[in-house]
């Protein structure tokens, strides 16, 4: 069932499907990040150190770029119906918006894993 | 004999409550208390009822907050210090006083296509759906809904987006999607996926949690969410 300009009902359910698989994408990168802050710092490392330890690392590049990847796709699906349910805002400029704020994220992330792996 | 108080709204949306006392009685429910309002003290009062025994789900109202079948609510089950506060539900307009209109919510079943559409005709043999198959088994555990609206009360994403089609509509398209005699899935799958339909779902659970048939429209929507999701996948819808 498609409400007012919105997208077809399988690009609907797309995105449902999509912010499912990557929810269960974060789940492992969330557990696997947090650990390896606290396995790196409980000896107290500069931001040097750090960056000696994980530049060149094509393995942990890989896994925040798909970590960056996963975030882009679940926030603002999130976010799209968030906004939707709260301030009754559909239609083509709440698509927009989201999308804007996806590629955002994609780009801000890519450019963390880009400082901090390459 | 003690008395209870019971507020009881006035009014369309906008209105008040108005205080009653009722003598208190033993096995009484919440529908007797409000019909002894309207017989004894108050003509006026409107509110809707026909079966009395939890069959027909006419007589859902808000009772001290939440929405209840009030002809299977014990009042022992719900005074608190003798007091009662009887509002019509919510998420629906209100006609008058108790008195919701429910066309909106029987309107949404109909968007979900949920009406039985077969192949055969009354000169075919009766179709033999074995009880204990797994389609069947899934169909028994949503099929004695009453169509009551204490779910469509309860839902928030009813109260959010207007046009979610409500746990009870997608309870009975979920039925029928596994009712083996059936011809019209792939539409219905289609009428009930996305943004207005199950996807929406937020799985509160509050609609389990109220519905008095001991449904779980939750675990339905599930169902819908899970098979429209494939269908996607595949093109199909």
């Amino acid at each position: 069932m498609t409400g007012r300009g919105d997208l077809s009902v399988r690009a609907q359910v797309l995105l449902w499907t999509a912010q499912r698989a990557s929810a269960a994408v974060l789940a492992v990168c969330v557990v696997v990040h947090l650990v390896t802050i606290l396995y790196a710092v409980r000896g107290g490392l500069t931001a040097a150190e750090v960056l000696g330890r994980t530049q060149g690392s094509v393995a942990w590049a890989a896994f925040y770029f798909l970590f960056v990847a996963a975030v882009a796709v679940h926030a603002p699906i999130g976010l799209r119906s968030v906004l939707a349910e709260t301030f009754n805002w559909r239609g083509r400029s709440l698509e927009v918006t989201v999308i804007v704020i996806a590629l955002a994220l994609a780009l801000w992330g890519l450019r963390a894993v880009y400082a901090v792996f390459i | 004999m003690s008395a209870l108080r019971v507020s009881v709204w006035r009014g369309t949306e906008s209105g008040r409550f108005q205080l009653f006392e009722v003598p208190r009685l033993e096995s009484q429910t919440v529908l007797d208390v409000v019909t002894y309002i309207q017989r004894a003290l108050d003509s006026t009062l409107a509110y809707r009822y026909a079966c009395r025994v939890g069959m027909c789900g006419s007589c859902a109202m808000t009772v001290n907050g939440r929405a209840r079948w009030t002809c299977r609510t014990h009042v022992d089950q719900v005074a608190r210090e003798g007091r009662l506060e009887i509002g019509p539900l919510s998420n629906l307009p209100v006609v008058r006083d108790l008195v919701t209109d429910m066309s909106e919510f029987f309107d949404k079943w109909a968007a979900a296509r949920g009406r039985f559409r077969g192949a055969t005709t009354r000169k075919d043999d009766f179709a033999r759906v074995p009880p204990g198959s797994a389609q069947r088994r899934l169909a028994d555990a949503g099929i004695e809904c009453i169509g009551c609206g204490v779910c469509y009360s309860a839902c928030d994403v009813v109260a959010w987006n207007p046009d979610y089609l409500g746990p009870a509509a997608l309870n009975r398209a979920w039925t029928l999607m596994n009712d083996v005699r059936d011809t019209d899935r792939r539409a219905r799958l289609a009428a009930v996926a996305g943004d207005a339909g199950c996807h929406a779902c937020h799985t509160h659970m509050s609609c389990s949690e109220r519905c008095p048939k001991q449904i779980s429209p939750t675990a339905s929507i599930a169902g819908l969410k899970r098979a429209a999701a494939i269908a996607a996948l595949k093109g199909e819808i």
